[in-house]
């Protein structure tokens, strides 16, 4: 790596923490960021499938929106920028969004939540300046936009997140699946990126080194890198925005119809009015033309991004988007788009590995069952 | 015991070559999760792409470090790939190779030499 390039890479305020941990430190949208620790991909996944794991995502972007005019012309602003229900959520509560473009694209996906007098965004590390600058031009009459980047965020996940950090936040057992709550200086929202029940905690910067060795500490868990993260996800059928969406991908393609809530689609209380809604509302009714679909290779090898995806009689359909290899199955698993009349479970593709055309079905999401606390 | 700047031993064993990757490279590499092997009786040439191995985070390539005859593959990587990580130099040798002159062996690194290269 030149020297240039190197002093754009920011190091994060935990990095010592990271390094003395054992991590192999790569960079990542911008920053060095832990991609494993000294267990190694798989045994940071298998451990936060089976007791507790701990991620430093401070790269991501928080944002706070605080109202100028009242809460309502705020949610409904944000409306404008999303296919979702803002107005709808409820304090105290945490619902997943999407800013689409003019052509039904997605610029990025997110979280966002209710928290009484104001919305908490946390945005995708690659896209949180162009996402706060899409705020600042659209928002900025009803609301002031807070780009934060004093505070750290972790995520602790697994089956045993709950028991370790209710020693340290007794109030967090109260929370369910989706749930925000703000106990003294940590911001915590029941939620991860894993498929596992966990937290996202967002704690001042200078106060992190403190939370995660707090966490870090306890038996159940270990720190787990970018690696072992992507393979969770992977196996949890959750999208990573850049690879599974884009600008050109479509929320109903994406299989994200879900978070499109009745009230904006036709027929609800506040239909359309959001960017591409003319390409998106139509994609609900009438159906895209291909659709993102689980993947199962029947071989060994993995399929990774970018492997090409033909009917077996070699007529091309599409391509994977993410793939690898998932510790908790015990197998390659990919995530890629096929249209619509290939997208049923069960169906008969064929990848181009190397080469060579290896036969992959048509898997359901998630690969590996969730266990939100709902 | 040889080691190409590649990663790859290689130990003679009477009048083969048997080649495998090195400690260093199966920690790089980390959790191996797949392996597809040449097929016996493969005449290969120095620098061709003749294995694969996919660990959990990239998929890389071992080359034929040396003019040779596939005689033997070890099959039971196919099967358990973790095998590159646990035992990489013993039980996780990836092919036999029958050369024509063992003495071009002797141009790569020895031990310390490795050791050397890889700080």
């Amino acid at each position: 790596m030149g020297a240039a390039l190197a002093d754009q890479i920011e190091r994060l305020g935990l990095n010592d923490l990271h390094e003395s941990l054992g991590a192999k430190m790569v960079p990542f949208a911008g920053y060095l960021m832990p991609i494993q620790y000294a267990a190694g991909v798989m045994k940071e996944h298998l451990h936060t499938r089976s007791a507790a794991g701990l991620f430093d995502v401070s790269h991501m972007g928080q944002v706070v929106l605080r109202p100028k005019a009242g809460m309502e012309a705020l949610c409904l602003a944000l409306e404008a920028l999303m296919p979702v229900d803002v107005l709808g959520l409820a304090a105290g509560r945490q619902r997943y969004g999407l800013f689409t473009n003019e052509t039904g694209g997605i610029l990025d996906d997110l979280m966002f939540a209710n928290r009484e007098d104001h919305l908490f965004l946390v945005v995708n590390a690659a896209c949180k300046q162009a996402d706060v600058a899409h705020l600042r031009l659209h928002l900025s009459h009803v609301s002031q936009i807070e780009f934060i980047q004093d505070r750290a965020l972790l995520a602790l996940q697994g089956p045993k997140a709950e028991m370790v950090l209710e020693r340290l936040i007794p109030q967090v057992r109260t929370l369910r699946f989706m749930d925000v709550g703000v106990f003294g200086e940590a911001w915590v929202s029941r939620s991860g990126y894993t498929g596992e029940d966990g937290f996202e905690i967002s704690l001042p910067q200078s106060r992190a080194s403190y939370w995660a060795e707090q966490l870090i500490q306890a038996p159940e868990v270990l720190p787990i890198g970018l690696g072992a993260r992507d393979s969770l996800r992977l196996e949890a059928g959750l999208c990573l925005y850049g690879h599974d969406l884009t600008e050109h991908t479509s929320p109903v393609e994406a299989g994200l119809s879900w978070a499109l809530q009745k009230s904006r689609r036709e027929g609800g209380a506040r239909p359309a009015g959001f960017p591409g809604h003319e390409r998106i509302l139509n994609e609900i009714t009438r159906g895209p033309e291909r659709m993102r679909v689980g993947l199962r290779p029947e071989g060994r090898a993995p399929m990774r991004e970018g492997t090409l995806l033909f009917h077996p009689d070699g007529t091309p359909l599409g391509e994977v988007t993410s793939g690898g290899f998932g510790p908790s199955e015990g197998a390659p698993l990919a995530m890629g788009y096929v249209p619509v009349a290939f997208s049923a479970p069960g169906t008969l593709l064929m990848g181009e590995v190397r080469g060579k055309h290896l036969p992959v079905a048509v898997a359901p999401l998630p690969f590996h069952p969730t266990h939100y606390k709902r | 015991m040889k080691y190409t700047k590649d990663h790859e031993w290689l130990r003679v064993e009477g009048d083969l070559v048997v080649v495998g990757i090195t400690e260093h490279a199966a920690t790089a590499l980390g959790d191996v999760v797949f392996v597809e092997l040449p097929e016996v009786e493969t005449m290969v040439a120095e620098g061709d792409e003749i294995c694969v191995i996919e660990s959990v985070k990239a998929a890389s390539d071992i080359l034929a470090p040396v003019d040779g005859e596939i005689v033997e593959i070890n099959d039971k990587l196919v099967d358990n790939p973790g095998l590159v990580n646990t035992d990489p130099t013993g039980a996780a040798w990836f092919f036999k190779l029958r050369l024509d002159d063992l003495a071009v062996l002797d141009a790569f690194m020895d031990e310390d030499e490795y050791a050397d290269m890889i700080g």
